[in-house]
């Protein structure tokens, strides 16, 4: 198939989506491929050694290929003023799907990992209920759980768009603070009636088991709702850097407040203020108020290839492909722009679409060896649309640099060469 | 009352409905009693309204000496800071350029400073300090920012009046959608 017959439906290069169908996507993949195989031309293929030896047999915990241990997490240097403390972010830009290893999933701790045993460790729920209860790992096990497939970021991520200049940064550096898991757990309502929630209780306050004994307040309506208390991860024990044996999950909300070693419950009229809800994860306006509690994360969307630091070899057909999400809903639409948002694509959106969940979407497009600017604009099933950067940023300041979900850029030059720009 | 209630049982729905399970199956009940006083060397949260408050207290003369010997490796010898995040004096939030924020100019509530410090401080060994040394070190904390004297004894009735400077500066978003 030719280039003509690919359907062009926005500027500088993007092809209609339906191409990645069937017969279309036949007709991509000749297109970009053919280069590769002419540089091949005359070569004989032959059967490889590991074609002719048997390999190692089954093993007890499996590992992945060494051809592919270049994918890490990207994590500070260890800090001896802040023992324990930092972040480490997903490799979004080698990341297939929706679902992030658990192995590569983002981090943030706020004095580090506590080994926990799981046998000396307690749930306790307290405070304005009936009967205050404590819980064992051994206990909660016993709990019928629920398992749902939900993303997960820090309110920080992408922070840094927020700045007056734009970081010269990847997918990675820049919005690496988001992963998507299964998390499986005790639906939260099951455990607070249990110890039987007082009328007058508003507020639950979540205590985690770390040297910080991090604690976060949320709202009593919120805690009955989606809210679990997560054990499983993708299917095995929650990792000790995501909480092991147990933490908090609250769906679409900032990372923080899914208190990790959860540990304690404690029921309120009012909110504990604790210094991660004041000092920390506050959104200060222009006008000099700060927003208390601003949980859920906004509609957002991400383009992780191509982006930051990649660079496009040849001319030809390349899939922009990246990640939706969006704390109160599903990802319905992402739009991808090839001209810096003055034309529009929709873009084929590949996974399921189930709410506060990461999607993957992807759509074809045509290098020619111009100028390009990429970016992705995301719609939630709510009708939210993901803003520009520059209203994002009149609209909030940059006082704070909580909840940027703005629409980022990816400029490639006539070199190929990506990087990040404020378009 | 009744609209939580309302609330609650919609949700309980939602969720079982939503995992494919029916809400008979979560009668379980494996949790055990325990008392509140049982609780009492496990419970840190110490909010506003004064509740949770250990005896205790001292003041920032005290104080400084522990800031000096425990805190100011990290925070600066007059807690100016070493990082961003370790500043704890100082800020106006009111500053024509992009304001500092700190323990002075940001925090809304005294019991904050308490809460954090017992729970999380010294960040090189967290909760190493006794109720009145942790009285006594955010005594200081507050007098290096003007908001207290040096000689106000700082215990669990001092604490409570202990107004701070940006207290209204918060907006509750939490129902926000
Ligand atoms: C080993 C270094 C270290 C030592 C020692 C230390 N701190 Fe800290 N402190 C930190 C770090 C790092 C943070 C920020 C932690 C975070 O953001 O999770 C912090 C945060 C704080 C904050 C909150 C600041 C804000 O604006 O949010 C207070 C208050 C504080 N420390 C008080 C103390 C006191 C009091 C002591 C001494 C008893 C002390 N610290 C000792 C490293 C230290």
């Amino acid at each position: 198939m030719s280039k003509q017959e690919l359907e062009k439906v926005a500027g500088n290069g993007l092809i209609n989506r339906r191409h990645l169908l069937g017969l279309g996507l036949a007709g991509v993949g000749v297109a970009a491929s053919s280069s590769l195989l002419g540089a091949d031309a005359g070569m004989n293929l032959e059967i490889p050694s590991w074609s002719k030896q048997p390999g190692p047999g089954a093993s007890g915990y499996g590992s992945r290929s060494k051809f592919a241990d270049d994918m890490q997490r990207l994590s500070g240097n260890p800090n001896p003023l802040y023992p324990g403390g930092g972040a480490s972010r997903s490799p979004l830009h080698q990341l297939q799907g929706s679902i992030t290893p658990n192995s590569l999933h983002f981090e943030r701790h706020h004095a580090g990992i506590p080994d926990i045993d799981p046998s000396r460790h307690k749930l306790v729920i307290h405070g304005l209920v009936r009967q205050p209860l404590v819980f064992s790992y051994e206990d909660l096990l016993r709990y019928p759980m629920v398992s749902k497939i939900y993303f997960l970021e820090c309110s920080g991520n992408s922070g840094t768009l927020f700045g007056p200049n734009p970081a010269d940064g990847t997918a990675q550096s820049i919005h690496g603070l988001v992963s998507g898991a299964e998390w499986t757990g005790i639906p939260l309502y099951t455990l607070l009636d249990e110890a039987g929630v007082e009328p007058e209780a508003q507020w639950i306050n979540a205590v985690g088991a770390d040297a910080a004994s991090m604690g976060r307040s949320i709202p009593l309506n919120r805690a009955m709702d989606d809210v679990m208390i997560a054990l499983f991860q993708n299917g095995e024990p929650v990792r000790p850097e995501q909480g092991y044996p147990m933490r908090l999950f609250v769906p679409g909300c900032e990372g923080n407040i899914s208190v990790k070693w959860l540990t304690q419950i404690k029921l309120s009229t009012e909110p504990s203020h604790f210094r991660d809800e004041t000092s920390k994860y506050t959104d200060t306006r222009l006008d000099r108020k700060s927003l208390q509690f601003t949980y859920p994360m906004g509609t957002k969307s991400v383009i992780t290839s191509p982006s930051g630091k990649m660079k496009l070899e040849r001319q030809g057909v390349y899939q922009v492909s990246g990640i939706a999400w969006s704390g109160r809903g599903s990802i319905r639409r992402v739009e991808v722009s090839a001209d810096g948002g003055r034309t529009w694509a929709d873009a084929m959106i590949q996974s399921h679409q189930s709410e506060k969940a990461l999607a993957r979407f992807l759509i074809p497009w045509e290098w020619s060896g111009g100028d390009a600017i990429l970016q992705s604009r995301a719609t939630d099933s709510q009708g939210n649309v993901q803003p520009t950067r520059t209203s994002l940023v009149t609209e909030k300041g940059n006082i704070s640099t909580y909840h940027f979900h703005g629409i980022q850029s990816w400029a490639v030059n006539t070199a190929g060469d990506v990087a990040n720009v404020y378009a | 009352m009744s609209t939580l209630r309302k609330r609650i049982t919609l949700g309980a729905l939602c969720f079982s409905l939503c995992a494919g399970i029916s809400s008979a199956v979560f009668a379980q009940s494996l949790g055990s009693p325990i008392s509140e006083s049982q609780l009492r060397g496990f419970d840190l949260i110490a909010p506003p309204d004064g509740s949770g408050y250990p005896g205790g207290g001292g003041t920032a003369i005290q104080g400084k000496v522990i800031f000096e010997s425990r805190c100011s490796a990290c925070h600066g010898m007059k807690g100016e800071g070493t990082s961003a995040v370790t500043r704890l004096v100082g800020g106006d939030m009111q500053s024509e350029k992009r304001p500092i924020r700190t323990v002075g100019s940001y925090w809304p509530h005294a019991s904050t400073l308490f809460d954090y410090v017992q729970r999380a401080m010294p960040a090189d060994a967290p909760k190493s300090l006794s109720s009145s040394e942790v009285y006594q070190v955010i005594a200081y904390i507050l007098n290096m920012n003007g908001i207290i004297e040096a000689s106000l004894v700082l215990n669990r009735d001092s604490l409570q009046q202990v107004e701070m400077p940006n207290k209204d500066g918060f907006i509750d978003s939490s129902q926000a959608l």
